[in-house]
């Protein structure tokens, strides 16, 4: 049995609903009280669940695991079919998406940070959030323009989306919600809109649902 | 720092600065900081637990109900502060689901509250649901004796009224607003026929683009973890705030034709004449002149 530790609003957890959407996992949410409550922060959620105090932390049959990019990495490994396309065993293939998992990383730290500032007053240095955050989303843009004219729309290459585009993709589509104008990321844009109409995409809270 | 408004209806009225429980374990001599009408305010409390409040050096009235703090920034005597019965109802669930920032209006944010016809738009599968779009004729009023809209005899069809709600239902809904800043909704309490589950929606504005929406739950409901309900309110509410930072002008038009309306917005436009006869000028859309 699959337990997600979630909080409806945080993007490191929506990337795991996604993935496991997308692998036809079924699993138990356990809403976490992130806010106002503070529940990830809490003593027993530190003894028992995350000594980081962070979420999503998944819980596969007692084997605990934290940290969105791990989770993607172990769900895709262990439940992916054989030689399916979230996380393919090709060496090139498998460091890009490393690289971009660290990418996730950067937006986490940037977007996502600027976004817990003006949506629950989290305290922020904004002036570097405001740097780093159109930087990663130009290093993506980039990327993904270069991507477009060597034929393939997804970041570590391939016909197929990988773990790589749903690690980076939540806190892209929320660039809005850390006051980030996306209209200056085109090839951005069409990447998320490719991610968002694929079949079987499901939403969350500020990333609308393109079936409505 | 002064206040950034002399709109009488929000410097005459009392504003909330969230939550009471910010203030425990919070002396003078380590206050927090609240942001309200563009100034920065100090809050704490004394041994005895009673809230204090200053800006710019001065003391302002402070009270603390329905578990939230509310601060009276005017020169004048304040008024009372509205009625919540179903607050101190014995058995009620009293869940302080926390402040969201916004940046637009806090009237917007009002506004929207009161809309029935986005449900099943924006509230997918839970506060409605295509092809039940119709919006059935209602009643908004604004009641004589205490000033306050009310808008009645709402019912719409809700797939997943609230976090506990199984099947789809005819959700009867009652809107109240109370101040230009505060509004209530009543809706069928799908555990308890006859029973009026409560949403009191408390926008604290940073300033005339800028709020902290907070949302605080009076239910009857007695099975959910606190979690639960507010992961709920928070995906209702997530799901709201990029339509409406997305709306322009951010400042609410009050009069004019800048935005159409039907039948279905009665509520809106009920609020928005209540707002205009008032003389709200403070997070509203300045007509152009003529």
């Amino acid at each position: 049995m699959i337990r997600l530790y979630d909080y409806e609003l945080s993007g490191n957890c929506y990337k795991l609903r996604l993935l496991m959407h997308w692998l036809g996992l079924t699993y138990e949410r356990i809403a976490v009280d992130f806010h106002p409550g503070r529940a990830h922060k809490c003593a027993w959620f530190m003894q028992n669940i995350n000594p980081q105090g962070q979420l999503p932390v998944l819980d596969d049959d007692g084997f605990l695991l934290r940290d969105a990019q791990a989770c993607l990495v172990y769900l895709a490994s262990q439940y992916d079919t054989p030689g399916g396309h979230w996380y393919p065993e090709d060496a090139q293939t498998r460091a890009l998406i490393q690289l971009w998992l660290a990418t996730a990383d950067d937006l986490t730290r940037s977007i996502s940070a600027a976004r817990l500032h003006y949506s629950f007053g989290y305290p922020a240095d904004i002036a570097a959030c405001d740097r780093q955050g159109p930087a990663t989303l130009r290093l993506l843009d980039d990327t993904l323009a270069e991507n477009h004219y060597r034929g393939t729309p997804w970041l570590a290459g391939g016909t197929m989306p990988s773990i790589a585009d749903i690690a980076c993709f939540p806190y892209a589509a929320l660039a809005g919600e850390a006051r980030l104008d996306l209209r200056r990321y085109p090839a951005v844009q069409a990447w998320l809109h490719a991610m968002r109409h694929r079949p079987g995409f499901i939403a969350m809270p500020g990333i609308i649902d393109p079936s409505l | 720092m002064p206040f950034c408004t002399t709109d009488p209806n929000l410097r005459n009225d009392w504003l909330t600065v969230g939550a009471a429980s910010q203030l425990r374990q919070v002396s003078a001599a380590r206050p927090v900081s609240a942001r309200l009408l563009g100034n920065d305010l100090l809050l704490w409390q004394d041994d005895a637990g009673a809230p204090h409040c200053s800006a710019d050096g001065r003391a302002l009235p402070i009270i603390c109900r329905y578990d939230y703090l509310w601060v009276h920034t005017g020169d004048g005597p304040a008024p009372a502060l509205f009625e919540l019965p179903e607050f101190a109802q014995p058995g009620r669930r009293i869940v302080d689901c926390g402040g969201i920032g916004v940046a637009t209006s806090g009237l917007r944010v009002v506004e929207n509250f009161l809309d029935i016809a986005h449900f099943p738009y924006v509230h997918t599968g839970t506060l409605g649901k295509v092809p039940h779009t119709e919006v059935a004729p209602y009643r908004a009023v604004v009641d004589p004796a205490h000033g306050e809209i009310w808008a009645t005899e709402c019912h719409f069809f809700q797939p997943r009224a609230s976090a506990s709600a199984g099947d789809g239902i005819d959700a009867h809904y009652r809107y109240r607003v109370m101040q230009p800043l505060t509004a209530a909704l009543y809706k069928t309490c799908p555990n308890r026929a006859g029973e009026w589950d409560v949403i009191g929606l408390f926008v604290q504005p940073l300033d005339q683009e800028q709020v902290i929406a907070h949302v605080l739950l009076v239910y009857d409901e007695d099975v959910l973890p606190d979690a639960e309900m507010i992961a709920f309110q928070h995906m209702i509410f997530g799901q709201d705030k990029p339509i409406l930072e997305s709306q322009r002008p951010r400042r609410l038009p009050l009069t004019g034709s800048l935005e159409a309306h039907m039948r279905c917005d009665l509520t809106s436009t009920t609020y928005r004449r209540w707002l205009h006869q008032r003389g709200v000028t403070f997070g509203a859309h300045a007509q152009p002149l003529p």
